[in-house]
């Protein structure tokens, strides 16, 4: 690993001034936000404001068209960039869960540890049947994804994230495609991650849910940050008008 | 002369025109599995070659050069677009003219490849270039977004193809293969052009030795191919059931 001076007490994901472009359309225009080890952010906003672009930015699925974007101080607007380090620490769950369909969930989630740091079966084996555990799937280890309802699915997704030991976890709108009913036993999952300490970006449109778990909460509309604040703040004393037009549609 | 040796030779002798010749004598007997083997060592290696020439097409048509991509997209229009019965004459007759012998016993020069080694050649890559753009269509059905997730999980190009994209692409692609393959076994019979000792060389042989048993033969040939073909089908039919995922796909 290359030794770029970070430190903990830095913020452990640093945006700077993030332009993104797909051709003519502008999606990121100039965003810019910290977030600390251990701090939890909710990213909130209409649809097509940039959310998800912002966060596959963060682990280099989207190149950035300028600006700069640190994890741990190693920069991902680079050329040079070590996609394998910078995957190592940010993992990510999808909206649609993107598991693989041909293996079980517990070889979903033993594949890149295995394949990727190749490191022993056992050891791994003993991890993902921990991990597992850990999202209340146990039971479900010899199932395949199309087995596996939605909710099943996506905390399959988390452990299969997990499993990678990221410093950081993306979470793009990770209920929008669940059953109401199953909504729940997702967001325990993400809360206990996030009462253990874990760094967490999470796009959502579950205010109850951010404002509960949240540190810091971002509201974007159009490609910039519109408004932030701690959630305590956040909901109650919306300034801008935008803002609270979306918070009056949601809540 | 057993029982069934004897009921033929007495068949042919009172109908001449069913003069099943290779179940009464010996030497054609030799004959016929003779073919019989090289036809089926022809198909098992050919099979197996043009589906690794497929494999490994299919990764190269997804590579960053397009150097690479274009003289894939060259090799495959090539041996697609030409009947296979002028590349096997073409590999055999104007490669094989350049490429160097060896002398076993001192004597007789030997070329390295043998006609039996140009056909393996010629054939793999005819039904190679089919099953690249079979593979191809298999793993454009892959989404995006699957690819993406092994992406994010740190695996490189390579790890997802062979970890992600192939496993879920050749399920998509078997019945595809399954025909080319097919076509491939049929298309061994053309080796005969350049003397490859097969099926088809041994029997045309034997009726031009005994003209009485051209029906016998041809017959034969028939029945062979539909049981040779027949079990290709049944394994691979058998391979789709064991590859099918629970709860994935219809
Ligand atoms: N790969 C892409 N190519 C072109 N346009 C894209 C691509 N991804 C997203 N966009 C566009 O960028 C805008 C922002 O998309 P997105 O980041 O998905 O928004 P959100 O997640 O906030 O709904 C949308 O207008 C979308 O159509
Ligand atoms: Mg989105």
């Amino acid at each position: 690993m290359t030794d770029t001076g970070w430190t903990p007490d830095q913020p452990l994901v640093s945006i700077r001034d993030v332009h993104k472009s797909f051709g003519e359309l502008e999606v990121l225009k100039g965003v810019s936000l910290d977030v600390m080890k251990g701090e939890v952010i909710c990213v909130i906003g209409p649809s097509g404001s940039g959310k998800s672009t912002l966060i596959r930015c963060v682990n280099a699925l989207n190149p950035i068209n300028s600006g700069s974007i640190l994890v741990e101080g190693q920069e991902v607007n680079d050329p040079h960039l070590d996609k394998l380090e910078l995957r190592k620490k940010v993992g990510m769950v999808f909206q649609q869960y993107n598991l693989f369909p041909h293996k079980t969930a517990l070889e979903n989630i033993m594949m890149a540890p295995l394949k990727v740091l190749k490191q022993p079966r056992e050891e791994v084996e003993e991890r993902s049947r921990a991990l597992i555990k850990r999202v209340n799937l146990v039971g479900k280890e010899n199932n395949y994804p199309g087995e596996l309802s939605g909710g099943q699915q996506q905390r399959v997704a988390i452990a299969r994230s997990l499993a990678m030991d990221p410093d950081v976890m993306l979470f793009d709108e990770v209920t929008a495609a669940l059953d109401p009913e199953t909504v729940n036993e997702v967001l325990l999952a993400i809360k206990d991650l996030a009462q253990r300490g874990m760094t967490c970006i999470l796009v959502t449109h579950e205010m109850g849910f951010a404002r509960e778990v949240a540190d810091h909460i971002y509201f974007t509309d159009r490609g910039i940050i519109v408004e932030h604040g701690p959630p305590a703040t956040f909901f109650s004393d919306a300034k801008d008008p935008r803002t609270k037009e979306f918070l009056s549609q949601i809540l | 002369m057993n029982a069934f040796q004897q009921y033929f030779y007495d068949l042919a002798q009172e109908y001449p025109r069913w003069n099943f010749i290779y179940f009464y004598d010996p030497s054609q007997t030799e004959r016929v599995i003779d073919g019989l083997g090289m036809t089926v060592q022809l198909s098992v290696i050919c099979v197996i070659c043009s589906v690794i020439i497929g494999v490994i097409g299919a990764w190269i048509q997804g590579a960053h050069s397009a150097l690479a991509r274009n003289l894939m997209q060259g090799y495959i229009q090539f041996f697609r677009n030409t009947p296979p019965l002028i590349q096997l004459m073409f590999f055999y007759f104007a490669l094989g003219q350049f490429t160097p012998t060896y002398s076993p016993d001192g004597w007789l020069e030997v070329p390295i490849i043998s006609n039996v080694g140009w056909a393996i050649i010629s054939l793999s890559f005819f039904a190679g270039a089919f099953n690249v753009e079979i593979f191809r269509a298999g793993i454009e059905a892959v989404p995006e977004s699957t690819r993406e997730a092994a992406e994010a999980l740190g695996m490189n190009r390579l790890q997802i193809y062979i970890y992600v994209v192939l496993p879920l692409a050749f399920r998509v692609s078997l019945p595809a293969l399954n025909n080319n393959l097919v076509n491939l076994v049929k298309t061994t019979t053309q080796a005969i052009a350049i003397a490859v000792p097969e099926l088809l060389y041994q029997m045309i042989s034997i009726y031009n030795d005994y003209s009485t048993a051209q029906y016998a033969c041809m017959l034969f040939m028939f029945i062979a191919y539909i049981v040779l073909v027949g079990i290709l089908v049944f394994g691979m039919h058998r391979w789709e059931r064991a590859l099918k995922i629970p709860g994935y796909g219809t």
